[in-house]
């Protein structure tokens, strides 16, 4: 089997035979969006992605710590080249869920995932899927940067080196460093220390790293709340551009961004059991302008409009 | 403005059907390799350990007898037969004597560092050298010790002996003292310094009581670890073929000068005697050392 | 305010004074510092007066004690002659071997400790270094000389005839003494003896990394050993190499085990398999039948190895702490 890992530089090699495009298992909730209120080449684009099955789903998803349920019965569709922002008060099991959707869980001695995960319509939770394969296609940037101790330059390469590419890998750094608007502030000092940028751009450059392996989701935990106002606008603005290739999924405790940036929004909040322990759920998901605007259920308009949490 | 393919393109090219266990065989072997080593350099450290513990087993209690440990060394090396007696004796005497001169300036000095010197220049110095005294070879403290106790006096003692290894103990207590003195919460010493008493008195009366256990395990590792030094005592205590219970005069023997003494003879009476002291010896350490860790465990600052 | 009662004035503790108090403090305070001095004074004082008993055996040879391998203590006629050229040589060589050993061994039990080990297995494994750490170096002398040695030959003489074609490696691999006391046995006994104090600077080390880029590395797509390369070495790298030279000082300084199994020859060679001596191990040797100037220059050689010990031990503790230093200060 070829490596699956061919960046557009070497496009040429070996590539999979192109499996028929239609039958994708299961469709799953279809994502309602309001129609277009004009037709421009940008909503043609849209009503393009639209048309597109989510990417990924959660079907009854509960997640376990050892036997307590910190998230129970979640059904959430991810767009495709959408950004899908899952808000609500701490400890609600958000960034649990998350973390579900590219197996870091795994990483934590005594976690279970129930239910199903699905990415383009195959369990990603099942026996013969590699959790390495996974986190490839899904990507991840974290709260706090944390570039490797390494240069600019090592940083996006590393990804790239662990996936078989040899030798001189300038232009997928730059590539890399383009899309996460950060090349023009870095170029001329790629082999210099990523620990010397400032917070912003270590941020930046995290989702340069991320997005060099050529993910198709990019999974955001509260990418900014480390940040200052003026580096969360930067990457608010880059999280849109990033739309046009990439799935985003964000985690936020920010609802004006969530309101800002999202097209859909999902609403967690924490139950209580009769035994005093706090579980995480799913409560509402809508496209962003109906979730802030017009909530179905009363909990998610309690939390939109400010009065909790 | 990304270039990048969009991914969406491929997504089109089916299911990523790439994702069962179908990760580049040569990252999965590398990984694979490299996870049995280090399970391997687990299992390579054992080996020495099991072996050394079973030979000195088998072959010391070859020659264990209650004669072993009561009679004198014969002072033949040809000689057959057991006689350990003056070396354990000497064990005891010596180390004991180096314990009672190390432990007690050994707490002090991390008293010094820990509560009145803190971080303060001279007490990093003191801190980085007795790091680099525990690094100093023993036979140097043996070298030294001849130098100005033994050449000075004219002869070899016990208690010279016992100088060399207290020298060897100190920075080791000292150290690990003051890691113990560092986890005693500083809310204790607030406490009772808030009630007017002075650091002296706050210092013996409950930042020692509340370490001791921890205090105790750490000499008590530092003693199992100078009994079982021999080149401190190559060029201090001589040697004894009879029990020498006086430190001050006569020369004098331990179990590690024994044990080296007779393994390098060729004679099988004189080895089977080393591995008989060696035995002997290793029980000894091997008590001190339990003891410490019970010690640490049973009685061990409670973390808040 | 009502006139004070003698019972309260009584009553009322002296605020002023206490010269009780104050002395005692004073002196407890310059006490303990005098005992933390005591540091620093012995390390003065084995440097002064060791290098003063020295002097004559030193003063002799001039810089040929370290320069000529010639050591001649009882020439039959003319001046003894003390160059330790050779066992300086063993030394190195013996400990080379030790580092080349017992240094992937170490680190790699202290990834297992920090990396790989469920929670069950890491107080035993702990557990396994800390006996060895235990186990006097007299013991492992014993063993190595008495069971190791007469066993390591035969793999000795089977390397030996294995290289024996190879030019250059055929060298190292020479003919090995019937004993098997060599350079090679010294080697491995050191090596073993090294393992815990390796081992656990190391595993203070990696214990720094943050999971922050441990987890960074796994959500790209990194193997457990692409994750350690990637996130864990870099991390910790100054602080290894700190380890590995605290490794080299102790393995300088082990003088009883390796006096037992090195082989007590006076000789500069490639063999790896042949008997030779080291600094340590020469000074224990031949210290009970040594007078004069012959004392002297085995304490000389004291001095030497003093001198280099607490010179590397002085640089691994800089640069441990300075490793830590610079990782911390950037993670935050």
């Amino acid at each position: 089997m070829s490596d699956p890992f061919t960046p557009r530089a070497q496009a040429d090699g070996g590539r999979e035979p192109q499996a028929p495009a239609a039958a994708q298992a299961g469709a799953g909730p279809q994502l309602h969006l309001a129609p277009p209120a004009t037709a421009s080449e940008a909503q043609d684009k849209e009503q393009r992605r639209e048309s597109l099955p989510p990417v990924m789903e959660l079907r009854d998803v509960s997640v376990f710590y050892g036997d307590f349920e910190a998230v129970r019965d979640t059904d959430l569709p991810i767009g495709h080249n959408h950004i899908t922002a899952m808000i609500g008060p701490s400890g609600c099991g958000k960034s649990t869920i998350l973390r579900a959707l590219n197996r870091m869980n795994d990483l934590i001695p005594g976690a279970r995932v129930s239910g199903k995960v699905t990415f383009h319509g195959q369990d990603i939770y099942a026996s013969e899927v590699d959790p390495i394969q996974i986190r490839r296609r899904i990507g991840m940037v974290f709260q706090k940067p944390n570039p490797f101790p390494k240069s600019i330059y090592d940083n996006i390469a590393y990804g790239l080196r662990i996936n078989g590419l040899k030798g001189r890998l300038d232009d997928q750094v730059e590539q890399a460093l383009t899309g996460a608007a950060l090349w023009d502030e870095v170029k001329d000092k790629l082999k210099t220390s990523a620990l010397a940028l400032s917070g912003g751009q270590q941020q930046r450059l995290c989702i340069a790293r991320a997005i060099a392996v050529q993910p198709e989701v990019i999974l955001m935990d509260e990418p900014c709340s480390a940040l200052d106002p003026i580096s969360t606008g930067k990457i608010e603005d880059l999280m849109r551009q990033l739309t046009e290739t990439y799935t985003i999924v964000i985690v936020t405790h920010n609802m004006q961004q969530a309101a800002r940036v999202s097209h859909f929004t999902a609403f967690f909040t924490a139950e209580v059991d009769d035994r005093q322990v706090r579980h995480g759920r799913l409560v509402e998901f809508d496209d962003t302008d109906r979730i802030f605007t017009n909530p179905a259920d009363d909990r998610t308009e309690a939390y939109v409009t400010g009065r909790f949490g | 403005m990304t270039t990048t393919v969009p991914p969406a393109e491929r997504a089109d090219a089916g299911p990523p059907s790439l994702r069962r266990s179908a990760l580049a065989p040569r990252r999965r072997i590398t990984n694979r390799i490299a996870m049995v080593l280090i399970t391997l350099a687990l299992v390579i450290a054992v080996v020495p350990l099991a072996w050394v513990t079973i030979s000195v087993l088998a072959r010391g209690l070859e020659i264990m007898s209650w004669q072993f440990l009561t009679e004198d060394i014969p002072n033949s090396y040809r000689r057959h037969g057991p006689g350990m007696a003056p070396a354990i004796v000497g064990t005891f005497l010596i180390t004991g004597a180096a314990a009672l001169l190390a432990v007690p300036l050994g707490i002090f000095g991390a008293i010094y560092l820990n509560e009145y010197g803190k971080q303060r220049p001279l007490a990093q110095v003191i801190r980085t050298m007795a790091d680099v005294m525990t690094g100093v070879p023993s036979i140097v403290m043996g070298l030294f010790i001849y130098t100005v106790v033994v050449v000075v006096t004219g002869e070899q003692t016990g208690f010279a002996g016992a100088l060399a290894l207290a020298c060897l103990m100190l920075p080791i207590v000292i150290r690990s003292s003051e890691e113990i003195l560092r986890l005693v919460p500083d809310d204790l010493r607030q406490a009772s310094l808030a009630l007017g008493a002075r650091q002296w008195r706050t210092i013996l009366t409950v930042v020692l009581p509340a370490a001791i256990s921890g205090i105790a395990s750490g000499a008590l590792l530092a003693i199992a670890r100078a009994a079982g030094e021999t080149a401190p005592l190559v060029a201090t205590i001589g040697i004894a073929f009879t029990v020498n219970p006086n430190l001050f005069s006569g020369q004098n023997t331990a179990l590690p000068a024994q044990i080296f003494r007779n393994a390098s003879q060729p004679f099988e009476g004189a080895q089977e005697r080393a591995w008989g002291a060696a035995l002997t010896l290793v029980v000894i350490v091997f008590v001190f050392t339990v003891v410490a860790r019970v010690v640490v465990s049973r009685f061990a600052i409670k973390e808040r | 305010m009502s006139t004070r009662t003698t019972k309260e004035e009584a009553a009322r503790p002296a605020l002023s004074g206490g010269s009780g108090g104050v002395r005692v403090e004073r002196l407890f305070s310059w006490w303990t510092l005098a005992t933390g001095l005591l540091v620093l004074a012995i390390l003065a004082l084995i440097l002064i007066t060791t290098t003063k008993q020295a002097w004559p055996a030193l003063q002799d040879m001039g810089l040929r004690f370290i320069t000529s391998s010639t050591w001649d203590p009882n020439p039959a006629s003319g001046n003894p002659v003390f160059g330790s050229l050779a066992f300086i040589y063993g030394t190195a060589v013996s400990s080379l071997i030790a580092l080349l050993i017992g240094v992937p061994i170490s680190i790699g039990i202290a990834l297992f400790l920090t990396e790989l080990a469920p929670r069950r297995l890491r107080g035993s494994a702990v557990m396994v270094v800390d006996m060895l750490a235990a186990i006097p170096s007299v013991v492992f002398g014993l063993w190595g000389v008495l069971v190791l040695a007469p066993l390591l030959v035969h793999v000795y003489r089977w390397v030996h005839d294995v290289f024996a074609p190879v030019p250059g490696l055929n060298s190292i691999f020479g003919e090995p003494v019937g004993t098997g006391r060599s350079f090679m046995t010294a080697g491995v006994i050191l090596a073993i003896m090294i393992i815990p104090i390796v081992t656990s600077i190391s595993r203070e080390v990696l214990s720094t990394v943050p999971q922050a880029n441990k987890d960074a590395a796994f959500a790209l797509g990194a193997t457990q050993w692409e994750m350690i390369t990637g996130a864990v070495f870099p991390h910790s790298f100054g602080g290894l190499v700190g380890a590995v030279m605290l490794g080299l000082g102790r393995a300088m300084g082990e003088t009883i085990a390796v006096s037992l199994v090195i082989g007590g020859a006076t000789n500069i060679t490639p063999n790896v398999f042949a008997g030779g001596n080291s600094m340590a191990a020469v000074i224990v040797q031949q210290f009970g039948e040594s007078t004069g100037t012959f004392t002297a220059a085995l304490i000389g050689l004291g001095v030497v190895l003093f001198a280099m010990t607490v010179v590397i031990n002085l640089a691994a503790r800089l640069v441990v702490r300075r490793a830590e230093i610079r990782v911390r200060g950037a993670a935050t």
